[in-house]
């Protein structure tokens, strides 16, 4: 309701929502500008939810405020907020056909003539002739289409997405994220997006900000934070990364120089999140380059050398594990161009990469490596 | 080749001793459709005799059964509302809010449904009695509800339980109030629920005799009238009601399954692709 | 047949979320809402039950015209039970019995219904309860009719030497108990089945991929998950079969009556209601502490 307020940026600030002793949001302050694609992205129980479901109404916050613009909305009801949701299940109403899910809103607030908005709404959706059908009688892609139209048609401040494409199969999940992406370029509304997939929310998102254990770890746009994670979790969280445990031993004009299992390494200041004490020294897997040990590694690259443990040929790359001398695995894909020197298990390798692509993390002293993903540590597409 | 036969059986026994026991279900039910067909050589005959269709024609032939099966259909109807109406606001306080006390109140309402109705008509009388309540239409009709309120509670509650409470929770997202969420979203969703809970509320009722016999005073319902012309030599017209609330039932669950295929069978079919469904 | 399993979901939150705190206003919403339902059961169910019990303690000289004095009569208990344990007794045999036999009818009729029947599920179903639709004496009565004397099952039964050449079926226990199997068969077919259509059938698979014989499948597998329809069954049964005296009314003979045919005549033949409430009671505490008993050992509370 209350369309002439003063469109503008979400603002959460202190928001804190605890159920009896646990934490699921920790006073949490974000602002979220107007017209953006938001991703919320984080692990089961990290509080993204949580987060959605108060600036949508569903969950009253334990603290903190919700403002759109200059106004708290926290304490409004739902059906007195300019938001609407595209809920995980869709949500849709089985006893109503899907003329009738899409019409729900605007009928709600009054408006008698809806079939023109309607109609224009299942058409944005592609889901032209579908009204009278019941959701039952739609696939899981259309109903989700239908959730969509039937939360835009109410022009929203902002449209909150619940793990929109969770129940989709890959294919049709890809062909969404693209659907979404032009729809809310064509309506410019602010989409918060909440999900657990790293790939969903980096496709689609201008900002991403990566939340754990009811906390914002980092934020920023797609790009940056996977080029320069702030810390551990984020750095294996959003893809995977190969961090060797070291220490900062000294700087070397723009570098910080960086002793790790008695070899030494150095990283650029400018891609380092602190300059002293314990330190992860960070590289993407495929940002390392293999080569046999007798060619020369090319001037200005750091190397390790190891032995292959494994080598996985999954098409687009090879991904192999590098053991090192002391006893840690790395991570290495090597994308399949074919011109690259094939390696096989039990092989000596050298892995090399340019220190600019490295970044440097602060380490809890008691901290090791942290290379192949955990197992009990969640990592990008995993539920 | 005996190996493949018992083989088979083995597959197979479980589902033949199925259809058996079926057929013990509906042995029963045949014969009263057969003597519904019958003229009887005597009042106290129940073997056929010879076929006729006057029974079918003139059903209400003994009066005072028609009036019994007419009284049976009030009281049936009203317990039914009152039974369906209190049943169903105690499932949405179970299923929906918190309160104290609820685990007395579970057993409050189980108890009743696992109460041998002798008891459950027994107390009545004990109470009506000694209250000087005169047994009658009314008196069944409160012991009839006392013991459908139960059934309509776990009906009901059974099927809001089952209901994906998102519904609501995006109906109030979608700006509509309380009141405008359960008129538009939660009762229609209900509804097949209390529904089946007032046909199980109905049948409970106009089959009652035991809870009935205690309360009824000298008031007749069809199955007082069947237990009296027990006594007496059952006029062929009982079975001619049996049979035919045995069809109207069967029709009426047919139907609805057959409603329920053809939806399914719809959602099957191709979607109309820019075609049809546009004015 | 409702399936609304909600699938798995991929954030932490319970998927269907636990009723919100309500405002203020909303609080005695409860209250209101079972006010009606609750005050109907605790008038007419819990206070009858007292009135019963103190019935059942009234002094046994008095009677319905020079009215009733409560002495606290406890002797009533001991005089009723003397007086009627026969009937007592055969209540639970013929209960028992029939559920015996309820069970080995009803078990491969639910697995089969929810197991093997495929598209033909729901019709099945609907055959099982069908047979209720009709009133419960009028079936008896047709039972009256099948085992008579001279009707074609017991001419059939003379003829193989199973009866002698004027044995019969009329007026015996096991007219009574074939009633009482009968006529609650439904109530132990209907939650065996629930359960047993929950039963996934790779499980049945997986136990024989792991050289489980069809029989170790069924006790280690079948059995133990169908468990809470077979507890509830077993009681949704066994309760009114032993409340029952309809079937030994029409298909049998004083000597196969019931608890039921002796409370019933208490109070609507004798009137002497000390004696018919101290009999309700007994018959509830009896089939409480069997049921409890029961629950006890079968180790489970979850029977609704």
């Amino acid at each position: 309701m209350a369309r002439d307020t003063p469109a503008g940026d979400l603002r959460l600030a202190n928001l804190t929502k605890t159920f009896g002793a646990f934490t699921a949001v920790d006073s949490l302050n974000l602002t979220i500008p107007q017209g953006s694609f938001f991703a919320l992205l984080g692990a089961s129980g990290c509080g993204k939810t949580t987060t959605l479901r108060m600036v949508a109404g569903l969950e009253r916050p334990t603290s903190g405020q919700v403002l759109l613009g200059d106004r708290d909305i926290a304490r409004l009801r739902p059906h007195k907020r300019p938001v609407n949701t595209v809920f995980q299940s869709y949500a849709l109403f089985p006893h109503l056909d899907i003329f009738e899910n899409v019409a729900f809103g605007p009928r709600r607030r009054g408006i008698r003539a809806v079939d023109e908005q309607v109609r224009q709404m299942l058409s944005l959706v592609q889901l032209d002739g579908y009204g009278r059908r019941r959701p039952a009688q739609l696939s899981g892609g259309q109903q989700q289409r239908v959730a969509l139209a039937r939360a835009l048609i109410n022009q929203p401040q902002v449209l909150l997405l619940d793990e929109p494409l969770g129940a989709l199969d890959l294919k049709l999940r890809r062909q969404m994220q693209i659907e979404l992406k032009r729809i809310q370029t064509e309506v410019g509304i602010t989409f918060v997006h909440v999900t657990h997939d790293q790939e969903e929310a980096m496709t689609m998102a201008d900002t991403v900000a990566v939340m754990n254990a009811g906390r914002i770890e980092q934020l920023g746009p797609p790009a940056e934070i996977y080029e320069f994670p702030a810390t551990a979790f984020v750095a294996n969280f959003l893809g995977q990364s190969n961090l060797i445990a070291g220490d900062v031993f000294g700087r070397s004009g723009s570098d910080l120089l960086v002793t790790a299992h008695g070899a030494r390494f150095s990283v650029p200041a400018g891609r380092s999140r602190t300059d002293h004490g314990p330190v992860f020294v960070g590289v993407r897997p495929e940002k390392l380059h293999l080569a046999d040990t007798a060619v020369q590694v090319p001037a200005g690259r750091q190397h390790l050398e190891g032995t292959v443990t494994d080598a996985s040929y999954v098409g687009v790359s090879t991904q192999y594990l590098l053991r090192t001398g002391w006893g840690s695995e790395l991570s290495v894909f090597v994308a399949n161009s074919g011109a690259q020197q094939r390696f096989a298990v039990g092989d000596r390798a050298v892995a090399y990469w340019d220190p600019r692509h490295a970044f440097l993390l602060g380490r809890r002293a008691d901290e090791e490596d942290r290379t192949i993903p955990v197992l009990d540590e969640p990592i990008g597409a995993s539920s | 080749m005996s190996v493949r036969i018992s083989r088979w059986l083995a597959e197979h026994w479980v589902l033949g001793v199925a259809l058996l026991v079926l057929g013990y279900l509906f042995l029963p039910i045949g014969v009263v459709a057969g003597l519904s067909f019958n003229r009887p050589s005597s009042r106290l005959s129940y073997d056929f005799n010879e076929f006729t269709l006057d029974n079918w024609r003139n059903p209400c032939a003994t009066s005072d059964m028609c009036d019994a099966v007419l009284r049976s259909v009030q009281i049936g109807f009203l317990a039914t509302v009152v039974a369906t109406v209190l049943g169903t606001l105690m499932a949405f306080a179970l299923a929906r809010h918190r309160f104290r006390g609820r685990s007395g109140l579970n057993v409050l309402i189980f108890l009743p449904m696992a109460t041998p109705e002798l008891v459950l008509g027994t107390s009545l009388l004990a109470l009506f009695v000694s209250g000087g309540v005169p047994l009658g239409f009314w008196t069944i009709v409160i012991a009839h509800v006392m013991f459908c309120v139960s059934f309509v509670v776990v009906t009901v509650k059974a099927r809001l339980s089952g209901m994906d409470g998102r519904l609501e929770e995006a109906a109030m997202d979608l700006y509509a109030s309380e009141w405008q969420t359960f008129r538009r979203i939660t009762l229609p969703l209900v509804l097949p629920g209390i529904v089946a809970a007032a046909l199980l509320a109905f049948s409970l009722s106009f089959d009652d005799f035991i809870v009935t016999n205690f309360n009824s005073g000298t008031t007749v319902t069809f199955p007082m009238y069947v237990w009296g012309a027990a006594q007496r030599g059952i006029p062929p017209q009982v079975n001619v009601i049996g049979t035919a609330m045995f069809a109207v039932a069967l029709l009426l669950v047919l139907a609805t399954s057959l409603r329920g295929r053809r939806a399914r069978r719809a959602a099957i079919a191709p979607a109309p692709r820019q075609v049809g469904g546009r004015p | 047949m409702s399936a609304l399993a909600h699938a798995p979901t991929g954030s932490g939150q319970p998927a269907s979320p636990p009723p919100a705190a309500r405002s203020g206003r909303h609080r005695l919403l409860p209250y209101l809402l079972l006010l009606p339902g609750a005050a109907w059961l605790f008038l007419f169910f819990v206070v009858p039950l007292v009135q019963l019990a103190a019935a059942s303690l009234y002094d046994p000289s008095g009677s319905l015209s020079t009215g009733y004095t409560l002495t606290w009569a406890v002797g009533n208990y001991p005089t009723a039970l003397q007086a009627y344990w026969p009937q007592f007794g055969r209540s639970f045999l013929f209960a028992g019995i029939a559920l015996v036999l309820a069970l080995l009818m009803g078990y491969p009729l639910a697995y089969a219904i929810a197991q093997k029947a495929g598209r033909w599920k729901n019709l099945l179903l609907v055959c099982v309860i069908a047979p209720m639709f009709t009133s419960f004496l009028v079936r008896t009565l047709a039972w009256k009719t099948i085992l008579s004397d001279n009707g074609w099952l017991v001419g059939l039964l003379r003829d193989v030497h199973l009866l002698g050449p004027d044995g019969r079926l009329l007026a015996t226990p096991i007219a009574v108990v074939l009633g009482l199997t009968y006529n609650f068969l439904p109530f132990l077919v209907l939650p065996l089945y629930a359960s047993l259509e929950r039963l996934d059938h790779r499980l049945l698979e997986a136990a024989s991929d792991l050289y489980a014989s069809p029989l170790r499948t069924f006790r280690r597998v079948t059995l133990p998950l169908s468990m809470p329809g077979l507890i509830a069954g077993t009681l949704l049964f066994f309760i009114p079969a032993t409340g029952d005296y309809i079937n030994a009314e029409l298909l049998g003979t004083p000597n196969e009556y019931m608890i039921g045919n002796v409370i019933d005549s208490a109070f609507l033949v004798r009137l002497d209601y000390p004696q018919g409430a101290a009999l309700s009671f007994l018959l509830m505490s009896a089939i409480l502490a069997v049921v409890f008993g029961y629950l006890r050992r079968a180790g489970t509370e979850e029977v609704l």
